[in-house]
């Protein structure tokens, strides 16, 4: 019998995972519906933010919600994809991490499929949906150029996230009960690039926007795509960095992840 | 073969001694457990603190902008807003929001047996212990965000003695408050196979009608009334939030400790009754 590719490996064990989960339709449905909300209530933030003020930090609310949709979008891309690494403590407390590594195949990939967050597949379209909305309002006009960045912002922001989540969940392979440390940097991160740079001040914003690079999930490509300049003086080209940073972003995860299963040991329980 | 309750006779408290004995054991239990997790505590105390920077940014956006048009954003200026979210996310802990499914899991695992055999009345059992993990919170979880939000920026201070206390008061009011709700979501687990949903709605009013995305007075003013008088969820952060920071006149702190005091009452009568109800279908598959 012909042993299956690694890819057909994987397809089974992410159709197995949809079967399972979707299995229980009522519990299904309740968590597609509920990450609708989520995003909902974060939307619902900055509309009422706006309702209290018409312009915040120099942006107005049709510009806000494009850099919200352009961060929200990414986000959800990469919580899709990734987001169950946040389990890590778990996998690593239970010693299912033990039972994964003895496995022929690659321990992230393996630990990323054996818990598929279908789920949140209703953020995503959301998300989509918000962005589309978003782009009408804002008056974006539909050059190539303009195409191009609003495919690739959400993608680049997407491998941006998912570096972080991989990234803080390795801090589980040294520090078992960091509960919800890598969130400060993961929703943390997706709240901070929600809003125009221009909301946050001094070496706060200094350290995230740029020593972190969350100003580029978003804003800086809202920039092009609103055809503003930056208040702050940041030259128009910085919007186009953000697939540079997330490559830079990965690879640093990459190395992190890396390093941690080298150094793990097993908790023996 | 007969069925047997399952429920133990319940102790009968005779006097204050006893009680306080109870209240001190269990109490203590709590705090001690909590007391141990030290590198949760401090893990999820970074992250409220992170979070605390990004909402103070927003906020002193949204109070600058209101400012520069010669107003107030809905009745709070920048410095009472940091402490509104520095206290907030202090209080996140404290009260805790989310994530706490013990009793759901019990109920699944059928663990919950062992809960009925006690003495005690669950509902209690669950409290005070719940009370003890509280004042651990408030020793570490609370100030640590305070301390750092008042470092980094302006932060108003209360001008009147008597909103300490009555911030203390409802602190512990806005823990009751929560612990009944976190209960209640927690024992639809008696009649639900898999409680992820009704956690999660639980989850997202919280935070949105708790006051922690935005202080509720931001909604429009009828809404705001709505959400204020209709549900239970501005009684977690948003009322001792704006007792602290003196939103209102005396009068109206002590309307906002009396509405607290309502839901309380209100979801712990409910949380009784449940259980009770609980009681008579529950069955223990043994094995």
């Amino acid at each position: 019998m012909a042993e299956p590719s690694t890819a057909a490996i994987y397809r089974r064990l992410v159709a197995a995972q949809v079967r399972s989960q979707a299995s229980y339709r009522v519990s299904f449905a309740l968590d597609l519906f509920s990450n609708v909300v989520f995003l909902g209530a974060d939307l619902l933030t900055v509309l009422v933010v706006f309702h209290r003020v018409p312009v915040l930090a120099g942006f107005s609310l049709t510009d806000a919600l494009l850099v919200f949709a352009l961060s929200s979008l990414g986000f959800s891309l990469a919580d899709l994809a990734v987001g169950n690494i946040d389990k890590m403590q778990r996998h690593v407390r239970t010693g299912l991490l033990d039972a994964v590594l003895i496995r022929p195949l690659g321990v992230l990939w393996q630990l990323l499929v054996l818990d598929v967050g279908v789920r949140r597949l209703g953020r995503v379209v959301s998300g989509v949906a918000v962005l589309v909305v978003a782009v009408r309002l804002a008056g974006v006009p539909a050059t190539p150029a303009n195409l191009l960045l609003l495919v690739l912002t959400p993608v680049a922001g997407a491998v941006f996230f998912s570096a972080f989540f991989v990234a803080t969940a390795t801090v589980a392979f040294w520090w078992v009960d960091s509960g919800e440390l890598s969130a400060a940097l993961t929703y943390g991160g997706r709240d901070f690039t929600s809003y125009p740079m221009t909301v946050y001040g001094g070496w706060f914003r200094h350290l995230l926007a740029f020593g972190l690079g969350f100003g580029f999930v978003a804003y800086y490509p809202a920039l092009i795509l609103l055809d503003r300049t930056d208040p702050l003086g940041s030259p128009a080209w910085l919007g186009w960095c953000s697939p540079v940073l997330a490559a830079v972003a990965a690879a640093l995860a990459a190395l992190v992840w890396r390093t941690g299963v080298r150094h793990y040991r097993s908790t023996g329980s | 073969m007969g069925f047997v309750t399952a429920t133990a006779d319940r102790l009968t408290i005779r006097n204050f001694t006893e009680a306080a004995g109870l209240f001190r054991t269990l109490g203590a239990s709590g705090f001690r457990r909590f007391s141990t997790y030290r590198q949760a505590t401090v893990a999820a105390t970074i992250t409220n603190t992170m979070f605390g920077f990004v909402r103070t940014y927003v906020m002193l956006a949204v109070a600058g902008s209101a400012v520069a048009l010669g107003g107030q954003a809905a009745g709070y200026d920048a410095p009472q807003l940091v402490t509104y979210v520095w206290a907030g996310q202090g209080l996140i802990g404290v009260v805790a929001m989310w994530g706490w499914t013990d009793l759901a899991d019990r109920i699944r695992s059928g663990d919950v047996v062992t809960d009925l055999l006690r003495p005690v009345h669950p509902v209690l059992g669950y409290l005070l212990p719940d009370l003890g993990r509280a004042a651990y919170a408030m020793l570490t979880r609370f100030v640590v965000p305070v301390v750092v939000g008042a470092l980094a920026f302006d932060m108003y201070l209360p001008q009147r003695a008597a909103t300490y206390p009555m911030f203390a008061v409802s602190v512990l009011l806005a823990v009751l408050v929560c612990f009944a709700g976190r209960y209640l979501v927690n024992a639809a687990g008696y009649w639900l196979l898999d409680t992820r949903g009704v956690l999660m709605g639980w989850a997202v009013c919280a935070g949105m009608l708790g006051g922690l995305y935005f202080p509720i007075r931001f909604l429009p003013d009828g809404l705001a009334t709505a959400v204020y008088l209709g549900t239970p969820f501005p009684s977690l952060l948003q009322v001792p939030l704006d007792v602290l920071v003196e939103r209102d006149p005396p009068t109206g702190q002590l309307a906002l400790l009396g509405l607290q005091a309502l839901w309380a009452g209100l979801l712990f009568t409910a949380c009784v009754l449940v259980q009770r109800r609980a009681e008579r279908r529950l069955v223990v598959q043994g094995g």
